[in-house]
């Protein structure tokens, strides 16, 4: 079967067989990224915009380097050197970017909502880099093909997510690809960061303790804390919540024993990740920044269409 | 600059508005209106009866009733007829904010609404809070409003919370009640200042109750919806905290209070447990809340924002339970106009606030229809009890009152367009909606305004 999506916005969205689509499309695609000379002409003629409202260096990097392996030609646009700080709309600024014919607006915005709301209104792709609280699926994406990887399957899997859920897109994204790939998801961190409903979005349980969801999980995935962005009411200090939810190598033994350490980086040593775990066997973060390119790639291929739609 | 073009259009339509009203003015005329179910609470009145209006008063009621020569008939059998209905809230955005509303347009869109009469909030651009804001809209009102409008003033100074606006000159220069509407008077000092002073005025407080450091960044309800939108939620707390602060104010100080568009289960239950140990505290929703939940938001949808958000289920059931139960003593719309350009954009950047004036009767029959409300108290929280807790002589179909009178069909269907409303913004989230019931005669002072059949 085919793509048919002209956006990816949200994992919500996807289907179990889209979701693998682009899972097996991501591990074929890999394989240019170990060649020396790492460029295939698939996307040769198309133009991707990387419109970033938001500070990012992996996702952008990521999405710019699949671009080019694809042979496809990047612009990126950032906040900080658009007319965005002159107080554009993003209405405006994307049929300013339209009106020069890109195929795929890659977009990282602040706002919730952003991306749906861009996508109704353009009409070329739009692939969301991530959108305020709500979603970020090319992370999803990476995280669930850095799972089927090690465990060659997703269904069953046990993963715990610690951290701040309320303000996380990484979350998100993640309950909803895990859920609809059949893995059950844990969640751990401190009431005031775990939204209301929470275990209503996918097959989701809501964890007391940081023990009980990294307990025989195959997967422990632990989230930046920014203490400073989500204001100080949240939490006493990072020491305290480094004592209840950082991941050590004493809390990580009662995961299973092949269990692997996720992070969508950048991380925070010794604070949600001591140095040793960030660094040990089973840390698969490095992975996980690999794989982003691969599964961009296959966003990318797509997106713009990808093989004919087999109906 | 105006192009010459640009100038005689708005020449042309100011001549026409203005030989309307003259015509109007003119050629007063006495008025029949024979055949209708007459509802008037303010009376205990249920019953098919006529009424005689002659130079803009209630002339007499009766079975009957003869028609003067020169006297207009409305046959109004297989209609409703009630004393004018009352938006007590409502934003004409005039002074200053005329590109989403004016008095014209928004009077107009009252008078479609079936309302004779809006009171407007002081978050205009200046601030109603002296004497030549108020009379500005009343000068204006006169000369270019189809309905009644009465001016709201605020509460504080320019609406800062600091420092108290001269009320006394206000009430003078004809404010019906004082609110700092949309930005809450967070210092409770001063609040309970506002109240002890507005008693000794004689004029009404209005309160838009919100805790703003509850409120935060937040920009829709907090609950499933906002967690699985990823938008900062507003918790009901917010307002309940809010309420029950100024319903503990208006206790100690001996004071009554008004709590504008109450949301939440909590609000109900604290002014129904005030009332009953009898606290001086009325309070109004508006129709979106006993209508729409947070769910509406779902896409994003900006025509679903306002202040307060909309709420849960159970917060919806609670603003009917407390209309049916008459702790909720007035619904009001709350009618926000938006331009485009403030609602077509992000959710986050998006400004609070919908239209109501046109869709808050069909919306408020719905309730008659599902067995919530008779139309004995749909008319209460539409005419009499606005009239009552403002102050003003209207609300009533008494003989010798003011001829200000709807006459409701409530049979007829129709659809919302943006098109078709009188308002200037079409910011709703009702856009589509099938509606039944509508306003087919609205008269203002024995003057027909609006004529919807």
């Amino acid at each position: 079967m085919g793509f048919r999506h002209k956006d990816i916005i949200a994992l919500k969205d996807l289907t179990r067989e889209e979701i693998e689509l682009l899972l097996n499309t991501a591990d074929s695609l890999d394989e240019i990224n170990r060649r020396d000379i790492k460029k295939v002409p698939t996307l040769r003629g198309k133009t991707v915009v990387n419109l970033f409202y938001e500070a990012s260096t992996r996702t952008r990097t990521s999405f710019e380097i699949a671009a080019k392996r694809l042979s496809a030609d990047t612009v990126n646009i950032t906040a900080s050197t658009s007319s965005v700080t002159k107080g554009e709309t993003l209405s405006d600024t994307a049929h300013n970017v339209l009106a020069m014919k890109p195929d795929i607006i890659v977009m990282r915005h602040a706002v919730s909502g952003a991306h749906e709301y861009l996508a109704k209104r353009v009409s070329c792709s739009v692939i969301n880099a991530g959108d305020g609280a709500h979603e970020h699926p090319s992370q999803g994406l990476l995280d669930l093909l850095t799972m089927r990887q090690k465990f060659g399957k997703l269904s069953g899997l046990k993963v715990a997510i610690v951290g701040d859920i309320t303000h996380s897109r990484v979350a998100r994204s993640n309950i909803y690809g895990l859920t609809t790939m059949g893995s059950h998801v844990f969640l751990a961190g401190p009431p005031t960061m775990m939204p209301v409903g929470i275990e209503r979005l996918g097959n989701v349980t809501v964890c007391k303790d940081m023990r009980e969801a990294v307990d025989q999980a195959d997967v422990v995935m632990m989230l930046r804390i920014q203490l400073e962005r989500q204001g100080k009411t949240l939490l006493p200090s990072m020491r305290e919540y480094s004592r209840y939810f950082g991941l050590n190598p004493e809390m990580l033994a009662l995961a299973k024993k092949d269990a692997i350490v996720m992070h969508p980086g950048p991380i925070n040593r010794g604070v949600e990740l001591s140095s040793a775990v960030a660094d040990g066997s089973q840390s698969y973060i490095m992975k996980q920044v690999a794989n982003g390119v691969a599964i961009r790639m296959a966003m990318l291929y797509h997106v713009c269409g990808g093989e004919p739609a087999a109906e | 600059m105006i192009r010459p073009y640009e100038r005689h259009g708005i020449i042309q339509l100011n001549l026409k508005l203005n030989l309307n009203l003259i015509y109007s003015r003119c050629f007063e005329m006495n008025l029949l209106i024979k055949g209708g179910r007459l509802i008037d609470p303010s009376q205990g009145i249920d019953e098919i009866m006529d009424i005689l209006i002659a130079d803009g008063v209630i002339l007499d009621l009766g079975h009957g009733l003869g028609a003067p020569e020169g006297t207009q008939t409305i046959d109004a059998t297989g209609l409703i007829v009630t004393p004018g209905l009352i938006d007590m809230h409502v934003h004409l955005r005039d002074p200053g904010l005329e590109y989403k509303e004016d008095i014209a347009t928004g009077s107009r869109a009252a008078a479609a609404g079936g309302f004779t009469s809006v009171a407007c909030m002081p978050n205009t651009k200046p601030v109603i809070d002296n004497k030549a804001v108020t009379s500005y809209i009343l000068n204006k009102a006169r000369n270019e409003a189809v309905v009644n409008v009465f001016p709201v003033g605020a509460i504080t100074q320019g609406s800062k919370g600091e420092s108290l606006a001269e009320m006394g000159e206000l009430k003078e220069a004809g404010c019906v009640a004082v609110s700092d509407d949309g930005r809450p008077v967070a210092n409770s000092e001063l609040m309970r200042r506002a109240l002890e002073y507005a008693k000794g005025v004689g004029i009404t407080v209005i309160s838009h109750s919100e805790e703003l450091s509850l409120v935060g960044e937040g920009v829709m309800n907090e609950g499933f919806t906002s967690t699985e939108l990823g938008l900062k939620g507003i918790p009901w707390a917010a307002e309940d905290v809010a309420v029950a602060r100024e319903v503990y104010l208006a206790e100690f100080a001996g004071a009554p209070v008004h709590i504008a568009h109450i949301s939440t289960v909590g609000s109900a239950r604290i002014i129904r447990n005030a009332k009953a140990r009898g606290v001086q505290v009325t309070c109004e929703t508006a129709p979106h809340y006993f209508t729409l939940t947070d769910e509406a938001v779902l896409g994003y949808n900006t025509n679903a924002k306002m202040n307060p958000p909309l709420r849960s289920a159970a917060d919806v059931a609670a603003m009917k339970a407390g209309l049916a139960d008459g702790t909720i003593d007035a619904i009001a719309t709350d009618h926000a106009p938006h331009h485009p350009d403030e609602k077509d954009v992000e959710f986050n950047v998006a400004l609070n606030g919908i239209v109501g004036l046109e869709t808050s009767l069909p919306l408020s029959l719905r309730l008659v229809e599902e067995g919530c409300l008779d139309l004995k108290a749909l008319v209460s929280c539409m005419s009499c009890n606005p009239a009552k807790i403002l102050g003003l002589e209207r609300g009533t179909l008494k003989r010798g009152a003011v001829a200000d009178v709807t006459i409701i069909d409530p049979a007829k269907e129709w659809e919302v367009i943006a098109e078709k409303l009188e308002t200037k913004s079409k910011n709703t989230p009702f856009l589509g909606w099938q509606m039944k019931g509508a306003a087919a005669y609205t008269i203002v002072k024995g003057q027909v305004v609006h004529k919807g059949v």
